[in-house]
């Protein structure tokens, strides 16, 4: 700590933490009515000890806030400068505790990625994504993008598929598709726009291949890619070498969906597509889920049923309703003015995330504070779409609503160090 | 790298889409689409249903007709039938295989983990022989309910009967808070008066977790209501007397009507072949039921209210009636017996007044008051004169209640037909019909469609000098009193002074001598007896008897149709078991030398159908 604690906690942006706040707290409400139940004792916290309390979700999750508060303040209390030097051996060290973790811990919910520290639950994938940011962003204040230094851009590939790969094998692959989200953040640094329009590309492709017969698909994109040619001679004379391979890649994928799915992915993750796009496929499988998620939030009508009112989410129609599926209890019991409030909510506090991004003058401290961004718009994006049915089911958290320790804190450590570096950096300014 | 910034656009232009694509999806499934809240409703809410006790049916008298003993369905949950032992289970229920195999095929069909019933309606005795052994049978038990008895043998088209709802029912708007399943009145009283009877349904709605466990109350009860129990009913038929008319009436076919006049209560409905209301209630219901469906007599047909004929010579008085009101005829009237006009019933001497004319049921005569009645003289073209003084009659016609429901309180009654203007317009062809088309009206033959309710209703009018009271079966609904339309008196637009102008001749008819309808003469024991016989003319068969009366003439009592079909002149058998039923209302028994009218049959004895 370089200067007094006022000019310090003056640096801090408030307004981030401010959002922060409200979230958090806002998700503690809703934990509250996922878990409540109405046999509990009237006043709980003064008829029952503290273990017995330790058997309510809503309980457990004040003490993981208030862990998470005293995370806090030791993140901003740490030299910030420290996040930068120490990037790459805390991603050392992650990598080796991804890799030892299926064997140490014990298999919960098919798959071996929860360590247990006492009484407390920890799944190491969580705080891969902040370390990952830190590594990624720190490796990259060192290259230039643009420079097309394939080497570089390799090494950053690397730095960021290993985590995935790893909690891959582990069998997390909810937690492992949140690193795709690092695009977002390359991009702002200067990565091809191709990249992002293919990758976009791929997927309406695919989509559309799940949806419409293959061979419309082929005669349309033939079409197209004829009619432009055929109105372009400068196009034939140019670009045919291109065009055709581009024509036999998307042939290709349009075909390879079946391999793709039949033999690539999962039984499970295959239902959960399939029931994306027929939720009554497999009504009291997966697409029970998606469609006790949606009555549940359908039936909150405009302002809801009431605090502690629903009956979906409280009544186990909905399947993790305090974790994965916390957003159905805001959507039942607050209606779409609460929905709307919590997107609000996400929207702001990206806003500001990437205002705060914006004004660092170090690339490493930028490149983080996008990451940071893009993971939580991952977690957002998924998480709220398979809930109503826009996107398929996928175990991630709602960063700062779900319940549990693991994924508040890790949201927390990825913010906190954010405002640690942006704090850091107004001091700096303060002191020249 | 200043140019790269612009990209922290495009990021929050992709994080924004997002947002706004979950805002409007979610506002589509949160506000636009009601069809989530249904379904969270179909998940929580369990709807407990407590079906109040049926209110009782008592007589005239306070005897009570139809009440509630319990019943009980097998029920079948088919998932959690295990390794049935079918033999020994059809032995105990004493039902052969196929049958139980039947009822499990379609309560699978139903649902396989929903109760649905196997056998229904199993007596407290039946039951007994079974429950103890029903331990061995996992997936069976057994439900409790309510269903109707009855302590008379009499009255079944009056009291209609109760069964479980058809899918047909269900889609009524009416029936729209039954559930399949439930029990609901099919005919008759039962039907016409279920909202009283079947009292206010108990709704108790629970909340139940996706494991089917209660929760509790649903808005701690808010929307929960208690039962009411249905409502007794009252009936003005005499049971005693009914019986006897049934009695009267076995073997026959036909229908008895007999009304209190100063009320509109219906003292007597006969409907023959009768048969036991029991038949319709029970055990193997089902199968009764299409027994007495098929049967060629038609047992269920509910003849007072829907079978329509011509009335015959009854009406001949409906016909002067309306004529001395219009003031076209005087009581002194005399017309000739003409029967170049219309074929009159028998010889006899000149009418020279309407007591003369109804006394020996003069054809000639009230065809030439129904003459001078429609062929006033309104247009000089005779055509157009039969359409608008045919108009006018039909009008003054209808007021006795005719071709038109009366509206008794049950639902399967019939208009009848007074035939209009329009009627034969359509028939005959604008101007191309005139009083020779229409003058058989005059002595209730032709077009003209009659029910016996109607035709007592008639009676009841003249014994009241030109009013009644809708007829109605119930004269007490609980504690209080009839419904409030039969609480309305109607008058006919005849002035009293008319009924007195005819209600000599009727006398005549019973009392006088050689009158049509001296078989129904209770002189004997003190009762003058109005009344008019009538031979309907049947191109199917034998005619129709009918005798319409009504006693003490000066103090009407009782007012009465009795209809005969296929029993040729009315006055030899219509009039006497009109006269046997009056007599014993009106003094509680009937006199020594007139029971051998009870035992005399006028209708084929073959046509018999199986009566308790």
């Amino acid at each position: 700590m370089n200067s007094s604690p006022a000019r310090y906690s003056r640096s801090i942006d408030w307004i981030t933490v401010l959002i922060y706040l409200l979230m958090v707290g806002v998700g503690w409400l809703n934990v509250y009515a996922a878990s409540y139940s109405p046999d509990a004792p009237a006043n709980p916290l003064s008829s029952l000890s503290f273990s017995e309390l330790m058997a309510f979700n809503w309980f457990k999750q004040i003490v993981w806030i208030g862990a998470a508060v005293v995370l806090i303040v030791v993140l901003l209390v740490i030299e910030s400068k420290a996040y930068d030097t120490f990037a790459f051996v805390l991603y050392g060290g992650m990598i080796l505790l991804l890799i030892v973790t299926p064997f140490i811990a014990r298999p919960i919910a098919g798959s071996r990625s929860w360590l247990e520290l006492g009484p407390m639950r920890l799944q190491p994938a969580e705080f891969a994504k902040f370390v990952t940011a830190l590594a990624v962003s720190r490796y990259m204040a060192g290259i230039n993008l643009r420079q097309q230094n394939f080497r570089d851009q390799l090494v950053l590939a690397g730095l960021t598929l290993l985590p995935p790969l790893l909690i891959i094998a582990a069998n997390e692959t909810g937690q492992a598709l949140v690193f795709g989200a690092f695009l977002l953040a390359y991009f702002r640094e200067g990565m091809s726009p191709l990249i992002l329009l293919i990758l976009a590309a791929a997927g309406v492709i695919l989509i559309l291949a799940l949806l419409v017969p293959k061979l419309w698909l082929v005669g349309a994109f033939t079409l197209i890619l004829g009619g432009a040619f055929a109105f372009n001679s400068k196009l034939w004379r140019h670009h045919l070498p291109l065009s055709l391979s581009v024509w036999a890649v998307v042939i290709g994928m349009v075909f390879g969906v079946d391999f793709f799915f039949n033999n690539v992915l999962q039984p499970h993750q295959r239902k959960r597509i399939e029931v994306l796009i027929n939720p009554s496929a497999d009504p009291l499988g997966v697409g029970w889920n998606v469609t006790q998620s949606k009555i549940a939030i359908g039936s909150g009508g405009l302002t809801g049923k009431g605090f502690l009112q629903g009956t979906q989410t409280k009544f186990d129609f909905v399947p993790e309703q305090s974790t994965d599926f916390i957003f159905c209890t805001v959507g039942e019991e607050w209606g779409w003015l609460g929905t709307l409030v919590t997107i609000v909510l996400f929207m702001t506090l990206l806003g500001r995330i990437v205002y705060v991004a914006e004004r660092q003058k170090s690339v490493f401290g930028r490149t983080y504070g996008y990451c940071v961004a893009s993971i939580i718009f991952f977690h957002f994006c998924v998480n709220i779409g398979m809930t109503i049915g826009l996107a398929p089911v996928v175990g991630i958290p709602l960063p700062f609503f779900s319940y549990g320790g693991s994924s508040l804190w890790s949201f927390t450590t990825l913010l906190f160090i954010l405002l640690a570096i942006d704090a850091y950096r107004k001091q700096d300014l303060e002191r020249y | 790298m200043q140019y790269l910034e612009g990209r922290k656009y495009v990021v929050q232009a992709i994080f924004l889409t997002v947002a706004l694509v979950f805002a409007a999806r979610l506002f589509y499934i949160q506000v636009l689409d009601g069809s989530y809240k249904l379904a969270a409703d179909r998940n929580t809410l369990q709807r407990i249903v407590q079906t109040p006790y049926r209110g009782l049916i008592y007589d005239r008298k306070g005897q009570i007709l139809v009440q509630n003993t319990p019943v009980y369905d097998l029920m079948v949950v088919p998932r959690e039938v295990k390794q049935l032992d079918t033999a020994r289970f059809c032995q105990l229920l004493q039902l052969p295989v196929e049958e139980v195999r039947e009822g499990l095929k379609a309560a699978k069909a139903f649902s396989r983990v929903k109760a649905s019933p196997l056998v229904q309606n199993l007596s407290t005795p039946e039951l007994a022989a079974i429950q103890d052994n029903l331990i061995d049978f996992p997936g069976f038990s057994v439900k409790a309910r309510m269903a109707r008895s009855y302590n008379t043998h009499t009255m079944a088209h009056a009291l209609g009967y109760v069964g479980a709802i058809t899918p047909a029912f269900l889609e009524k708007p009416r029936y729209a808070k039954y559930q399949p399943g439930e029990f609901l009145g099919i005919t008759g009283l039962e039907s016409y008066y279920e909202d009283q009877l079947m009292g206010r349904r108990g709704v108790q709605y629970r909340m139940v977790n996706v494991r089917g466990i209660e929760k509790g109350a649903f808005r701690g009860g808010e929307f929960d209501t208690l039962s009411v129990a249905g409502q007794d009913l009252h009936l003005s038929l005499d049971s005693e007397l009914q019986e006897y008319a049934e009695k009267l009436m076995a073997g026959k076919r036909g229908s008895v009507v007999a009304l209190d006049p100063k009320t509109g209560e219906i003292l007597v409905f006969v409907s023959a072949p009768m048969f036991d209301p029991a038949t319709l209630s029970g055990k193997g219901m089902g199968n009764r039921y299409m027994e007495l469906l098929n049967n060629p007599e038609r047992p269920l047909f509910n003849r007072p209210l829907m079978a329509t004929y011509p009335p015959g010579s009854t009406f001949k008085l409906v016909n002067e009636l309306v004529a001395l009101q219009m003031g076209v005829v005087t009581p002194q009237t005399g017309f000739p017996c003409n029967w170049k006009l219309v074929r009159c019933t028998h010889r006899h001497e000149y009418p020279s007044n309407v007591g003369i004319a109804i006394k020996q049921s003069c054809n000639p005569y009230f065809y030439q008051v129904m003459r001078t009645a429609v062929m006033r003289g309104r247009s000089t073209n005779r055509f157009e004169d039969a359409r608008l003084g045919l108009a006018e009659w039909r009008r003054q016609v209808m007021q006795f209640g005719l071709g038109e429901k009366l509206g008794v309180d049950m639902s399967q009654e019939k208009k009848g037909l007074i035939p209009s203007s329009d009627f034969y317009d359509k028939r005959n062809g604008y101007h191309r019909w005139n009083f020779r088309t229409v003058y058989s009206l005059s002595i209730g033959q032709g077009e003209i469609g009659i029910t016996g309710l109607q035709m007592a209703n008639i009676m009841a009018t003249i014994a009241n000098r030109g009013w009644y009271y809708t007829p109605h079966f119930v004269k007490g609904i609980g504690q209080g009193g009839p419904l409030p339309q039969f609480q309305v008196k109607h008058t006919v637009g005849v002035d009293p002074i008319h009924f007195e102008e005819i209600i000599p001749g009727m006398q005549s008819v019973v009392d006088g001598r050689g009158g049509t309808g001296n078989n129904a003469s209770l002189l004997d024991v003190g009762i003058s007896v109005a009344g008019k016989t009538g031979t309907v003319q049947n191109p199917h068969g034998d005619d129709h008897a009918t005798f319409a009366a009504f006693a003490p003439a000066e103090d009407p009592k009782i007012a009465i149709v009795v209809f005969i079909e296929n029993a040729g002149f009315g006055g030899s058998s219509a009039a006497p078991l009109a006269s046997l039923i009056m007599e014993k209302y009106l003094r509680g028994k009937v006199a020594p030398w007139r029971h051998r009218w009870e035992e005399w049959l006028p209708g084929p004895a073959e046509r018999f159908v199986k009566h308790h």
